[in-house]
């Protein structure tokens, strides 16, 4: 769980003394930056300590100190260790999912970062998404598409291609489930991945602009948007589109019906490309495109959750801190971190370079030149929380049980009332 | 400490501890227990009760909204769920004592080997909750799963229990009464070690055999252990949660929660933010446990008394 750098940063520290203290120069950072960390998963973990371990080079009077906190837990930990024992920098998400913590006063306004020549400009995109009462509250360091990504193999068996309208994923659809196949799986044991088909399909249905004043809590579930969202839904639903059983299953427990081929797609985010391969998929079955329009008069938008990096308001070393948020988003570093041997996702800055990857490659086009309504984070992220858990109880119950909607939304619609309050 | 003898010389009045010691000493030794208790079991139920009238997310300013919490509650569907759920815990749960009754009274005999069938029986309850949850998991998964492979065999249409909103708890709380099963199994089988011998062959000479035996002369002998056994029992259907955690996670759409869960749930949890909600539903929870606690605490002291 915990990962000392001490040693490495004194060794580092007699080579910087026989070097003369060249690379200590101009930087003279110095005593305890302590570092939380929610990347338990193996790879990202290992990218994110030697990107550390790099930092703690460039300053070897700094004492590093990194915790890695397995990422379920880190989400109900992250409470007490802001108000109790905080540490100089903390992972977390962007939009909704930092508002709590943000108006408690928890995380330190970095607007300042922000108002850096360097920053102001590579990272133009996501300063929306880490924005709350017109400031930052945080730094991004990677972030990834959402899409189907399918079995192409699959689809060249029954002579489909890649559905560019409402109509024919649908007649895709109904080709692979005459075919013995569900057109996608999906696990949906812990409910946020059908938030990920309530995005899309309400994005699609309504635009993002509708989705976000959703989220925002200005429209009813009973308004005949979202109506018209569930309608779009029951068809998917009614056609025997998602494997059977989804609720008894997590997203990885999910991951098997599409390499053993039962299932011929997957709504889900680039992080699921690596189980994947991992489960012997190579590129030649493995495919994506991008969820296509269903309401051809709303701009096509996009999901693309971003983790970031925060200093927390009781941070003891804050200038260290924000050393560490400008060299993790710098472009050289974004590069690194993002490639395919390490976070395999997309980099923040602009001027970093996408690695070479298919899906990468794919992910980055389609966001910056085919999502021209908006970029949304994700829908626990979006909403508030209660609203979210909520409503991706009753998505998960819509999917078992369609004929419950009218009871489903009505719920929605009480919670949605108390948490505007 | 205090039970040192005092090998000074008396030199005359007695000191004020040496007056009371009788008195005094008890409270001495009861005091730290008392205090840990207090701090961590008595002062926090207070707590909780207090937080019930506040709006709180844990992290800023609390509001005190009444009995607004309450009023919710009575109003939220999966609060009633939830207390269902925890009815049905109570009574299925119990099914853990005859049927630890039982594999005692089976076990209780001398044959080769019979230490290795023992502790085979108690090996579930040995095995952690978070084990026993994940084994029974993929029991009774829908397609590869062994309880619809057996049920294949005998031609029944596969079920997928954890998945089915009305099965689900049942599913849970049959996995919850594997091990608690060997625990009352072990309870018996010390209990049967106490029974007198004689009584059963006084019995035995007056013709009782069979169930009659077992009802008017062993089991009444079992009290004690029928107590202790009734007492873990309706403690462990009260804080089930493990199971329901790892088999479920409260789904399918929030069917299988108990108070517990929900509690945890709503102040909690990954979006748990309500401290003033969740501490209403443990007041709720509190209030179910204070009848068994009652119950438990007057039928042990009327017991000291009839000594």
């Amino acid at each position: 769980m915990r990962s000392m750098f001490k040693a490495s940063v004194a060794a580092l520290g007699l080579t910087a003394i026989t070097a003369g203290g060249a690379i200590a120069d101009g930087h003279g950072l110095s005593g305890d930056l302590k570092i939380f960390l929610d990347t338990s998963n193996p790879a990202p973990r290992a990218t994110m300590e030697a990107m550390i371990a790099d930092f703690g080079e460039l300053h070897p009077n700094l004492n590093i100190e990194t915790t890695v906190i397995d990422r379920e837990a880190y989400k109900t930990q992250i409470r007490n260790f802001l108000t109790a024992d905080a540490p100089d920098v903390a992972t977390w998400y962007a939009a909704n999912r930092m508002r709590p913590y943000v108006e408690a006063g928890l995380f330190e306004d970095v607007s300042d970062l922000w108002a850096e020549p360097e920053i102001a400009t590579n990272l133009a995109s996501t300063k929306g998404a880490m924005t709350i009462d017109n400031k930052q509250w945080g730094v991004p360091y990677t972030y990834y598409q959402w899409g189907v990504y399918y079995r192409k193999d699959i689809y060249e068996e029954l002579g489909l291609t890649e559905p560019t309208d409402w109509a024919e994923f649908k007649s895709n659809c109904q080709a692979i489930v005459d075919s013995g196949r569900s057109c996608f799986t999906i696990g949906s044991k812990f409910l946020w991945t059908a938030g990920g088909w309530f995005d899309y399909l309400n994005v699609r249905t309504n635009g993002f602009d509708y989705h976000m004043d959703m989220a925002a809590g200005n429209v009813p579930w009973t308004d005949d948007g979202v109506k018209q969202t569930f309608a779009n839904w029951r068809e998917l639903i009614d056609m025997g589109a998602f494997v059977e059983n989804h609720q008894n299953y997590s997203w990885q427990e999910a991951l098997p019906f599409m390499v053993n081929g039962e299932s011929a797609g997957y709504l889900m985010g680039n992080f699921a490309v690596a189980p994947l391969r991992e489960a012997g998929l190579t590129d030649d079955q493995l495919d994506f495109y991008q969820f296509p329009s269903i309401n051809p008069d709303v701009a096509l938008a996009e999901d693309a959750p971003t983790d970031t990096f925060h200093i927390p308001s009781n941070a003891q070393n804050k200038e260290a801190a924000r050393e560490f948020l400008r060299y993790v988003v710098s472009a050289d570093v974004q590069t690194t971190i993002n490639n395919g041997a390490n976070l395999g996702q997309l980099p923040v800055n602009a001027s970093a370079s996408v690695d070479d990857d298919k899906f990468l490659n794919e992910g980055f086009e389609m966001l910056s030149t085919n999502s021209p309504g908006g970029v949304a984070q994700f829908f626990d992220r979006d909403f508030p929380a209660e609203m979210a858990a909520e409503a991706m109880q009753g998505f998960q119950e819509f999917m078992v049980f369609p004929d419950n909607l009218d009871d489903i939304l009505a719920r929605l619609e009480k919670v949605r009332e108390r948490t505007n309050k | 400490m205090t039970s040192v003898p005092d090998t000074e010389i008396d030199r005359g009045g007695r000191g004020w501890y040496k007056r009371n010691e009788i008195a005094v000493t008890p409270w001495l030794f009861l005091a730290p227990a008392v205090f840990f208790f207090a701090v961590y079991v008595i002062i926090p139920i207070f707590q909780s009760i207090n937080l019930s009238f506040y709006d709180w997310d844990g992290l800023g300013e609390a509001t005190f909204v009444g009995f607004d919490n309450y009023i919710e509650l009575a109003d939220d569907g999966a609060f009633e769920v939830s207390l269902w759920n925890n009815l049905k815990w109570l009574v299925f749960y119990l099914l853990a004592i005859p049927a630890g009754l039982f594999i005692a009274l089976f076990l209780n005999q001398t044959v080769a080997g019979i230490r290795l069938y023992k502790s085979l029986f108690f090996f579930p309850f040995v095995i952690s909750q978070v084990v026993v949850g994940l084994v029974f998991s993929w029991f009774y998964l829908p397609n590869e799963g062994l309880l619809n492979g057996v049920l294949g065999l005998v031609g029944i249409d596969p079920i997928n229990v954890l998945g089915d909103p009305t099965l689900a708890t049942y599913g849970i709380i049959a996995a919850g009464l594997w091990p608690q099963t060997a625990y009352c199994m072990i309870l018996y089988l010390t209990g049967l070690n106490a029974v007198d011998p004689e009584q059963v062959e006084a019995a035995r000479l007056d013709g009782a055999k069979g169930w009659k035996m077992l009802w008017y002369v062993i089991v009444p002998q079992l009290k004690p252990a029928t107590f202790i056994a009734f007492v873990v029992t309706i403690i462990g259907a009260l804080r089930s949660f493990d199971l329901i955690s790892i088999m479920t996670n409260g789904g399918p759409f929030g069917q299988t929660r108990v108070l517990s869960f929900y509690m945890f749930e709503k102040a909690l949890s990954e979006y748990g933010f309500r401290m003033g909600y969740g501490a209403a539903i443990a007041v709720v929870l509190f209030l179910i446990m204070l009848v068994f606690i009652a119950y438990f605490l007057w039928s042990m002291w009327s017991e000291e008394k009839g000594r």
